[in-house]
């Protein structure tokens, strides 16, 4: 499982990346979904957000998950090529399939690398 | 009579298995309270004598066999030939379950993408989904899928008084958990004019707008400008339609319209009293994820062999929960399954045949019925097989009159539409012959001199 | 060019066809079923709203027979086999029953017919909402609910609309436990509810003090399942109800698992104040492949004035030799009108035939063997399948579908099955059990039979631990193996056409 220590991590599997504000969902989420079909970002660029809100809506062919904004604060951007190409959420899960960025958000409440990993191990059994 | 197939002997030595004396042990976390009533319930019948009471009561009713029909309004008097209900009495297909287990269920599935195909190339729309309760039910969802698709930030819709009364009840009923405006849906309105009344209603906040085509009054619009318009807003527009009349009239994905749903009946269903009928939904691909219901989809096997299953499931009921755009689970598989041999057999030549002759047997009854004096035909548009027709009389009389003639009258218009007092809806089909128009002129004829 | 022939690479082979669909099978100028010229004078056709184009396909009726003949031979049916789908109720579908419906008297009724020439019919619902009110314990039903889920969302209407009519309208919460039926939780969503879950305890009944705990003023009700996807009949449900109903909230019973309480308990005796029916489970209505259904609702008197229009009711008492006279009634309050006309009528016949042959007794025999075949089973299947509650069960039971040394999953002892030749279990439902096979044998099946799968699954679990690939693989001897179902959603093929160079073909 790839968890890189540069980012932050929620309990409900997203990853958020304070040099960019980028926030995304976690190899472990993408891995527990398996092929994921379809992404439809709830929100749009200006909106203000709390923590916890639901920033997207994510089917596999065989679930149906939320993704909710890891930090509060503002969209700076939305990555608006995701929904034609929901496959790289498996395939690239910290790269190109990014789903919001947000801006001023506070980082300080989420789990570093470290502590996911022992998070999932957790779950895993 | 019973249908289980356990011997006394079996069961016994099963009751030994589980370790139980008696069939009763099984239920001791029923309350004893409230245990083992009696139930207040007729005798069991045997065969012979249930067949005898069901005989008894089918012929309580006078159908659409024994008198001459010109009711339609929603549900048409069409020939179905031999072959559908051959087909579907298969045990395969009608004892068969949803098709989970898709390796053994290509029946099912393959049939359900067939019927997808067909409904996608009448309607001219790019996917169908696998069917719907029936035509009020598929006008009802597509508000939640308008509303789906705009995440709730568009909260009107328009709603014209010309789609069938029963489908506004059922939208209405469908809508009243949520905060939204319902536009244009004025029985009082001025009917006599067309679509471009509701243009003025479409704004910015505006999801959906619904149409019917034909209308509830039979009437043929081109709705292009109306879809222009409502594109013009963002706004979706959804057309509900009579299968039959598009063998003959253009396709609303020709217009345009981004939704397409309809009463799938008239395509060899039985009227039944009212059901089981056939709702179809079809719509564009960019729109497939807010739609309501199964979808089944082409792939491969493990084997390389052509195949089907369903898919997009995450959207439904059973995996979004909550979040799903509509809770439907069961929907109309086996009828489904009847239109599509319908259409199969009859073909393009056949259903052509069917609304030209539709057409063309209610445009000879309009001619006559408008020639007896106090008749008189309220619109002046293009109509396909229902007109409606201004009466010198309540309609509730004269349909009492043709009653005594063994003639099942049109539908009193005035019931929902209080301009449209003294006004009634007839409908013609294939089914009825020429003498039967005829008729039906004569015993109106007596009427408007009585 | 088709979606399907753009995306294939060149060295993608096509995939066999085994059986080509209709538009592949059809040929220019070839007819079915064809109809004679107008026997009036024909009216001109207003030519610019016409279609150029009708793009449907052209076979001879015999053509449409082998194919559909074909392809009826590919499915797994209750005509066929052992089919122990749990929460189907997938029972035995008695054949009278389809000719019943099929009477002339039924089939060519018109729904908008003036009342006095459908009395047949008429007396035929009544008469069914009758005997449902009964069987249930309820003060009426509505028979217009078109499937299950139909039938939750008028219930959760009803109940929405119960509170509203009082002023209470802080109420805005649908409590659920983790063993109802999957489609609750989307009935309560439709209707725009918060959704609560609530956990069960370890004897898999509701979890008291959690649902203690979530019963405040702002409750619509609670949504029981009972029994439970567990196939548990919970050992407390008075005090559960009693709870609801104390904090004011009502409680809606999904009955899709009364195969198990007929002429056994009354839900509306237990204070279940409204609950859906599902005919195509309980009263032997055919499945069709997905469909139709049919959904009636029955409520407690409370409820009465808020179900659906119309309902059937006498409109003159009969006397004598003479009949009542039957007639359409609209509630005080109603919720409205869930679909056009009188529901799904033809299903009601058959509902009709079947519980009046049954008669009380009969009601009786076919929960009392339901329960007994579901539990013979599971007595048969514990030891090499654990089960995770030890209880006498109603009329399913779940089982883990995981063996002890062996990697293989509930969804591998499924498809292995069908080379046994019997329809998997559910599977992956309810989600409260690891890796679930959900078994409901129903009332109409022998010991023979039981016996018989009980074997199978005993020696797919000697499989999973020596040939596990066997049951990766499986099925191996269906027409069709296992589905590229990732192909299906992403490529999303949902039609076929007529080709494109069709007509030059003719």
């Amino acid at each position: 499982m790839n968890i890189p220590s540069n980012l932050k991590y929620s309990k409900t599997d997203e990853w958020f990346d304070p040099a960019t504000g980028a926030m995304g969902l976690t190899d472990y989420a993408q891995g527990q979904l398996s092929d994921i079909v379809f992404v439809e970002i709830l929100v749009e660029a200006g909106d203000q957000l709390e923590a916890g809100m639901p920033v997207a809506s994510v089917e596999s062919v065989k679930a149906a998950a939320e993704s909710y904004a890891i930090v509060g604060g503002t969209v700076a951007a939305v990555n608006e090529g995701l929904s034609d190409s929901p496959e790289t959420l498996n395939s690239d899960p910290y790269g190109a399939s990014w789903i919001i960025k947000i801006e001023g958000g506070d980082a300080s409440g989420l789990m570093d690398a470290g502590a996911y990993i022992k998070y999932c191990e957790e779950r895993d059994h | 009579m019973t249908y289980i197939p356990i011997s006394p002997s079996e069961r016994e030595a099963m009751l030994k298995t589980i370790g139980v004396k008696k069939i009763e042990d099984l239920f001791d976390s029923i309350p004893s309270g409230h245990r083992f009533p009696q139930l207040d319930l007729p005798a069991a019948l045997t065969e012979i004598e249930a067949a005898g009471e069901l005989e008894e009561l089918a012929l309580g009713n006078e159908t659409v066999r024994e008198l001459i029909s010109f009711l339609g309004a929603g549900a048409y008097n069409h020939y179905t030939p031999s072959v559908v209900d051959h087909i579907l009495r298969r045990g395969e297909f009608y004892t068969a379950y949803t098709p989970y287990q898709p390796e053994v269920s290509q029946g099912t599935l393959q049939t359900i993408f067939e019927y997808q195909s067909l409904v996608a190339n009448l309607t001219g729309m790019e996917v169908s989904n696998a069917s719907h309760y029936d035509g009020a039910t598929a006008v009802a969802e597509t508000v939640n899928m308008a509303y789906a698709q705009f995440r709730g930030k568009r909260t009107k819709v328009v709603l014209s008084p010309t789609v069938h009364p029963q489908y506004r009840q059922t939208l209405r009923t469908y809508v009243q958990g949520m905060s939204l405006e319902l536009a244009g849906d004025d029985p009082n309105a001025d009917l006599d004019t067309g679509p471009e009344r509701l243009e003025a209603l479409i704004d910015e906040n505006t999801a959906l707008v619904i149409v019917q085509y034909p209308d509830f009054f039979g009437r043929i619009y081109d709705y292009t400008r109306l879809i222009e318009a409502a594109h013009a807003r963002g706004t979706l527009v959804c057309v509900a339609v009579n299968p039959t009349a598009l063998a003959l009239f253009r396709a609303p994905g020709q217009m345009g319209a981004d939704i397409v749903v309809g009463e799938g009946q008239p395509l060899g269903i039985p009227l039944s009293f009212g059901g089981p009928y056939l709702g179809f939904f079809a719509t564009r691909k960019q729109y497939i994820h807010k739609m309501a219901g199964r979808v089944v989809g082409e792939t491969v096997d493990s084997r390389g062999q052509r195949a089907y299953v369903l898919t997009l499931t995450a959207r439904e009921q059973h995996i979004k929960r909550e979040r799903a755009t509509s809770n439907i689970c069961t929907n109309q598989g086996l009828i489904a399954l009847a239109a599509a041999i319908y259409l199969s057999v009859l073909g393009q030549t056949g259903l052509r045949q069917v609304a030209e002759l539709c057409y063309h047997k209610a445009h000879y009854a309009a001619a006559e019925l408008s020639k007896i004096p106090g008749f008189g035909l309220c619109f002046a548009e293009p109509y396909f097989h229902e007109f409606a027709l201004c009466c010198p009389r309540p309609v509730e009389e004269i349909n009492a009159h043709l009653l005594e003639h063994s003639i099942l009258g049109g539908y009193d218009l005035g019931q929902d539409y209080p301009s449209l007092k003294d006004h009634m809806l007839i409908a013609v089909t294939e089914m009825n012959t020429k003498q039967e128009i005829d008729m039906l002129v004569e015993v109106l004829k007596e009427a408007s001199y009585e | 060019m088709s979606d399907q022939d753009r995306k294939r690479t060149p060295e993608m082979p096509a995939p066999k066809v085994v059986e080509p669909t209709i538009f592949d099978l059809s040929a220019p100028g070839r007819t079915g079923v064809t109809f004679p010229p107008p026997d009036v004078p024909t009216a001109p056709l207003p030519e610019a709203l016409l279609r150029a184009d009708l793009p449907l396909p052209e076979l001879a009726e015999v053509d449409v027979v082998r194919h559909y003949m074909r392809l009826s031979k590919f499915n797994y049916s209750i005509d066929g086999g052992f089919y122990p789908l749990g929460s189907c109720t997938m029972k035995y579908n008695p054949k009278i029953n389809e000719d019943m419906a099929r009477l002339p008297g039924f089939a060519h009724a018109h729904p908008l017919q003036p009342f006095e020439t459908v009395q047949g019919s008429l007396a035929l619902m009544y008469q069914l909402q009758e005997w449902l009110k009964e069987i249930a314990g309820f003060a009426a039903v509505t028979l217009q609910p078109a499937a299950g889920a139909h039938g939750e969302l008028t219930g959760v209407l009803i109940m929405r609309a119960y509170h509203g009519s009082r002023g209470d309208t802080k109420r805005v919460k649908m409590l659920i436990p983790d063993s109802a039926h999957g489609t609750n939780p989307a009935s309560s969503g439709v209707v725009g509810l918060e959704i609560l879950q609530i956990p069960s305890d370890e004897r898999g009944n509701v979890d008291l003090p959690a649902l203690k705990a979530a019963c405040d003023d702002t409750v619509v009700g609670l949504m029981l399942t009972n029994p439970n996807t567990l196939g548990l009949f919970d050992e407390n449900v008075e005090e559960v109800i009693k709870i609801v109903h104390d904090c004011g909230g009502l409680v809606y019973g999904d009955g899709a698992n009364l195969n198990a309480l007929l002429g056994i308990v009354r839900p509306g005796d237990l204070g279940i104040d409204v609950m859906h029916f599902n005919l195509h489970k309980t009263f032997a209505t055919p499945h069709g492949g997905g469909g139709p259904g049919s959904g009636p609702v029955g409520v407690a008197e409370h409820l009465v004035d808020f179900l659906p229009t119309p309902l059937i009711g006498v409109v003159e008492e009969g006397e004598g030799e003479m009949p009542p006279l039957f007639g359409y009634f609209t509630p005080a309050k109603t919720i409205g009108r869930l679909k056009a006309f009188h529901g799904h009528f033809g299903m009601l016949v058959r509902a009709y035939t079947y519980i009046a042959m049954h008669g009380p007794d009969g009601l009786r025999a076919i929960a009392e063997n339901a329960v007994l075949n579901a539990n013979y089973l599971q007595t048969l299947l514990r030891d090499t399948y654990h089960v995770p509650y030890e209880r006498i069960c109603m009329h399913e039971f779940v089982a883990e579908g995981r063996i002890e040394g062996s990697d293989v999953r509930a969804l591998d002892i499924a498809k292995r099955l069908m080379d046994y030749d019997f329809h998997p279990p559910t599977n992956y439902f309810p989600l409260i059990v690891h890796e679930a096979l959900m078994i409901e044998p129903t009332e109409t099946e022998n010991k023979g039979t039981l016996d018989a799968f009980a074997e199978a699954l005993i020696q797919i679990a000697a499989e999973a631990r020596d040939q596990p690939e066997l049951l990766h693989e499986a099925p191996h001897t269906t027409p069709f193996g296992r589905m590229d179902e990732v192909k299906a959603a992403r490529e999303l093929v949902l039609c076929c056409w007529l080709p494109e160079d069709y007509k030059e073909k003719g």
